[in-house]
């Protein structure tokens, strides 16, 4: 009998201290919580306002030796494009028959640039290059399209203050579009 | 006595291809003429389909092999499912070779406990399994400029149709502890570029999935073993796969793939952003572009159906070019955003004729004809393409693709 109270009260207990957090406790308390180290090695994905971005710093002319010896190859030596795709040029194009979408033209966020460089390139050599090094090619990739001029530097407060040409160039989904099912604009 | 019936009827049939052609038998070696009764292969620990089946994936020559797509052959799928061998590919930089014992998702960001789970942990979860398509948001993109793919496989194959098995990620979020600040989710891979995508947290909550599960199995090493992140309905790409991070945020963070990428670039020069959902979709996949018909007769006209938005409700058919429409049968069970098989008998009378099939969805929705969609969107939108399309059958039977 004993038995049965002892359960009673925990399950008492149990309910009454579940029942008010349960929007808030896990239910299953699988896996470990997760450690600032491995957090830290997943290494930072990078927001428009630059949360994310580490310490460094790059310049245009640093940013021009290491696209020479890293990026030319593929995109060509003044980044017009080869097997990679252009990084330059076709601002003005997008309404175009023939839009060219590059960096320039088209990207609406700079710190999208050192996140695809950090992450994506180059693209045989991933992880090759360190911050510095992505913060200098981000920075000469933005002056060969003329958005920064040859003696700015880039870093975590310089970049995310770049306003690209296209940045409102991006409306939301507005499908369905097309049919007797498309929204009609109000 | 099966068996010795069965022998004696493949040695009858054998009987007659030496009686056609003598030297057939001697150049190839057939192993039932040479050892009456012998024994074919034993059993094995992982099958293998017919060496006489040769449907395989289409990919381009490609000086980057590890960034491309490879095309599901649609023509050659039997039922609604695809083998996970003949799924379609998307890779950005290869796949890569992960070990689950050594494998990790964290969930972290504005969460309340940022957790570390195992592959195991994952596994150990209440799982859901369910049918269900996943298309590549620049499926049919060519067609956008030109109705050029000349069958169904490099004009319609980078779609799919799996059962999957996973875990809510509703539930995972629940273990975590979303602060209420926090309406996205930034999901990035575990393959060597860390392939991200920002994804509203509504859909997260609604109807995502953690993925382990595929046709019976692990998911294939190509779809993202150990883990994937499934979003029923949505473009590929945010199916992220080789899944290791999931962090909460408050923004959505403009990946690559989602700003220069998978936007939809409209005839004033504004591109649309995170157009997540595949529009309803259907194509005929016999008689279609390649094939041979034999000759006048009656055939029996099939092909896929499909919808981001939920059931197919119907899959109209024209043989005469568009002038007339007519209900195919469509097959059970029909699954929400999953392959739907349609079927029509249909009689080849030898003349040269157009034939396309269209998809209404249950929400109303109908598969438009390519013009409907160039009239809104222009040509240069390269994702999201899902008009209908038409094949010519030839007077000698051949069917191709047709510029309309």
């Amino acid at each position: 009998m004993w038995r049965y109270s002892a359960i009673l009260t925990i399950l008492i207990v149990a309910l009454a201290s579940t029942i008010p957090l349960s929007a808030q406790s896990p239910t299953f308390g699988v896996g470990r919580p997760a450690t600032p180290d491995e957090i830290r090695d997943l290494r930072a994905a990078i927001a428009p306002d630059g949360t994310g971005l580490p310490e460094g710093s790059g310049t245009v002319a640093a940013g021009r030796e290491v696209f020479a010896m890293q990026c030319a190859r593929c995109h060509g030596p003044r980044a017009q494009g080869d097997v990679g795709p252009a990084l330059v040029g076709g601002q003005g194009t997008l309404a175009t028959a023939r839009p060219l979408k590059t960096v320039g033209s088209f990207w609406p966020y700079a710190t999208t640039l050192w996140d695809y460089i950090n992450r994506a390139m180059p693209f045989d050599k991933l992880g090759l290059l360190k911050p510095s090094e992505v913060y200098a090619v981000a920075a000469y990739v933005l002056y060969l399209n003329g958005i920064i001029r040859d003696v700015d530097v880039m870093d975590s407060k310089t970049l995310p203050k770049i306003r690209m040409p296209n940045r409102d160039g991006f409306v939301s989904d507005p499908r369905p579009d097309v049919g007797d099912k498309a929204r009609k604009p109000n | 006595m099966k068996n010795s019936k069965r022998t004696s009827r493949r040695n009858l049939l054998l009987m007659g291809a030496a009686a056609m052609g003598g030297g057939l038998l001697s150049g190839r070696k057939v192993v039932a003429a040479e050892t009456p009764g012998g024994l074919g292969t034993p059993l094995g620990p992982y099958g293998d389909r017919s060496p006489y089946e040769k449907a395989v994936r289409f990919t381009r020559q490609s000086k980057t092999p590890e960034t491309g797509f490879s095309f599901t052959p649609l023509a050659d799928s039997v039922g609604t499912l695809t083998p996970s061998s003949l799924h379609y590919e998307r890779h950005h930089a290869g796949i890569p070779n992960i070990d689950p014992a050594q494998h990790r998702l964290v969930i972290h960001g504005m969460v309340d406990r940022p957790l570390s789970l195992s592959v195991a942990d994952i596994r150990r979860l209440p799982s859901v399994t369910r049918i269900m398509v996943l298309e590549c948001g620049g499926n049919s993109g060519a067609e956008w400029a030109a109705t050029t793919g000349p069958d169904v496989q490099r004009s319609f194959g980078l779609a799919s149709c799996s059962e999957w098995t996973g875990v809510s990620l509703a539930l995972l979020l629940k273990e975590v502890g979303v602060r209420p600040e926090a309406s996205w989710l930034i999901a990035e891979g575990a393959d060597a570029c860390r392939m991200e995508r920002s994804v509203p947290l509504a859909k997260a909550m609604d109807d995502a999935l953690i993925a382990w599960g595929q046709n019976g199995e692990a998911l294939r090493p190509a779809q993202g073993y150990p883990l994937r992140l499934l979003l029923p309905g949505w473009e590929g790409n945010t199916n992220v796969k080789w899944l290791h991070s999931l962090k909460l945020t408050n923004q959505p963070y403009m990946a690559r793939d989602e700003t220069s990428k998978y936007s939809d670039l409209m005839p004033d020069g504004k591109a649309r952003i995170f157009t997540y959902r595949m529009e309803a979709k259907s194509v005929i996949t016999f008689p279609s572009g390649g094939q041979t018909l034999p000759g006048p007769g009656l055939f029996e006209l099939t092909g896929l159906a499909w919808s981001g938005s939920g059931r197919i409700e119907r899959v109209e058919i024209t043989a005469d070019g568009g002038k007339t429409w007519v209900n195919a049968q469509l097959h059970e069970p029909r699954l929400p955003i999953a392959f739907t098989r349609f079927r029509l008998p249909w009689r080849f009378d030898g003349r040269e004729t157009l034939i396309a099939s269209r998809a209404t969805d249950e929400t109303g929705y109908i598969q438009p004809t390519r013009e409907a969609l160039i009239a809104v969107r222009g040509t240069n939108s390269g994702y999201h393409f899902n008009g209908m399309k038409f094949w010519k059958v030839h007077e000698d039977g051949t069917v191709t693709n047709v510029e309309v």
